[in-house]
């Protein structure tokens, strides 16, 4: 019997292909995202928006809140550890956690380096902006991708230029004579071996999501459009005035995202979302996306 | 060619279609009552039980599906396995039912215990590397249904006539054998 193999890792985030991965902060919350429908939660003590606001240093959350999640849902818990912190990361391991984001939303402890993800039994996403990102991931070892979007705001703008950034980077290299790949390799700052694996398979070995600012189910449509394989929700759900049947309608967005119809019967009768601020204006140390490489 | 359905609400939907098409049939995507009809099997694949409950009579109602299965073939993978058997407790997944075997969801525990195993096939002498993630486990197999694969003496896979569910996920490896055993055993079986 072999546990924890790529092979393994890369499985699970197959299955969450096609759905939602909620962020909540309590028991409540998490049985309502359950109950809305949500493949998977992600544990943390404050969603992005609040992040934000409340300044500070952003750490991994208490285990024992995430124990908690863990025992009121049936659904994957992920859990956020900081960039490069691995003693994070081991200790969510340790408590049992579905998944580990490494994520930008905390304040890194590693200017420099990831986590080396291979030698963790427990699988990992990571967030990016564009190709050469994505694949840096990849070498060390995260069987997922998603964006990195500008989380906690509301605002699609980045989420969206990142998705395309890596769907350009994918097509340029399946144009690309094998003579070329390695200068590309070069260029990307990426694992030759990856650059090869994708320009071959014209997509990511891994599955990729969208995250950072999906606010409506227009929004989480849009990013399916786009390419994504699902979608994570922040702030979106719980920072908007009515996060049970925004969940719900964001679900069937997912599900349903090339059918109009169901897109409008959906997004009529929500209240409103999280009022959100443009990514655009946030000062250069609010940008969440910048941090790590 | 046979047209085989995939149900498309959540889950790994794409590859068993990539399998599908590696053996020479029609995937058709499942999302609507209306993608039901002419189709000559269906695949209920990984994913989550809960989100794939949560949206049955949506734009595909609980009832249309359970019809479809009780004629025509259907093969459920981990959360299609649950879906298919019987005797979940948990009040957040409705079950079909139809399959004489006992179900129990997630029960190796979180995703640190997912493991893959060389498993025993009933109809092929060869080995098959199994992936079970967050895997069900079915505890027992009624009278109406045949145990197809085993691992350590334990049923993974069972088959009862034009239904088949298996514990673990074919469709995250190349080999099709399972599938092909689908087709050739549930689907020609059925009534078109």
């Amino acid at each position: 019997m072999e546990k924890s193999s790529y092979e393994v890792k890369v499985g699970l985030a197959e299955m969450l292909k096609g759905g939602v991965i909620m962020d909540v902060t309590n028991v409540d919350q998490a049985k309502i995202a359950e109950d809305a429908g949500a493949a998977a939660v992600m544990a943390l003590e404050r969603i992005p928006a609040d992040i934000r606001a409340y300044g500070g240093i952003a750490r991994m959350s208490n285990p024992e809140m995430i124990l908690k999640i863990k025992e009121a849902v049936s659904i994957p818990v992920m859990a956020k550890c900081r960039i490069g912190h691995f003693a994070e990361a081991q200790i969510l391991e340790e408590l049992g956690i579905d998944f580990i984001d490494e994520s930008e939303v905390l304040t890194p402890a590693d200017e420099e380096n990831h986590i080396w993800k291979h030698d963790f039994k427990a699988p990992f996403v990571c967030g990016c902006r564009d190709l050469g990102e994505a694949l840096r991931r990849i070498g060390e070892g995260a069987a997922m991708m998603r964006t990195k979007g500008e989380a906690g705001t509301g605002d699609i703008v980045e989420a969206v230029r990142h998705m395309r950034e890596v769907n350009r980077g994918i097509r340029r290299l399946q144009m690309m004579d094998k003579e070329e790949l390695m200068a590309e390799a070069k260029r990307l700052g990426a694992p030759f071996s990856v650059v090869e694996i994708v320009a071959q398979k014209g997509r990511l070995p891994v599955p990729n999501f969208a995250a950072g600012g999906i606010a409506t189910p227009a929004d989480a449509s849009l990013m399916m459009q786009l390419g994504a394989e699902a979608v994570f929700v922040g702030s979106g759900i719980f920072k908007s005035e009515d996060p049970s049947a925004r969940a719900e309608a964001i679900v069937k967005a997912v599900t349903y995202y090339t059918d109009p119809a169901v897109l409008l019967e959906v997004s009529k009768g929500l209240k409103d979302a999280m009022l959100g601020r443009p990514a655009k204006g946030l000062p250069d140390d609010e940008q969440l996306a910048k941090r790590g490489w | 060619m046979l047209q085989i359905g995939v149900l498309a609400i959540q889950g790994a939907f794409h590859k068993h279609a990539e399998t599908l098409k590696a053996l020479q049939t029609q995937p058709v995507i499942v999302k609507y009552a209306a993608d039901l009809a002419h189709l000559d099997g269906l695949i209920i694949p990984g994913g989550e039980s809960t989100v794939i409950t949560r949206q049955l009579g949506y734009r595909l109602a609980w009832e249309d599906l359970h019809a479809f299965a009780q004629k025509k073939a259907v093969f459920g993978t981990c959360a299609g396995l649950i879906m298919l058997g019987k005797g979940c407790t948990d009040p957040r997944v409705r079950q079909l039912g139809l399959l004489d075997a006992v179900i129990e969801r997630n029960a190796y525990g979180s995703q640190i215990e997912s493991f893959t195993e060389d498993i025993t096939l009933s109809f092929d002498e060869h080995p098959f590397h199994a992936v079970f993630i967050r895997a069900p486990k079915i505890l027992k197999v009624g009278k109406e249904a045949e145990i197809v694969a085993t691992f350590r003496g334990e049923a993974v896979m069972v088959r009862q006539k034009h239904l088949l569910g298996a514990a673990f996920h074919p469709e995250l490896t190349n080999d099709v054998r399972v599938h092909d055993y689908f087709i050739r055993h549930c689907v020609t079986q059925s009534g078109k």
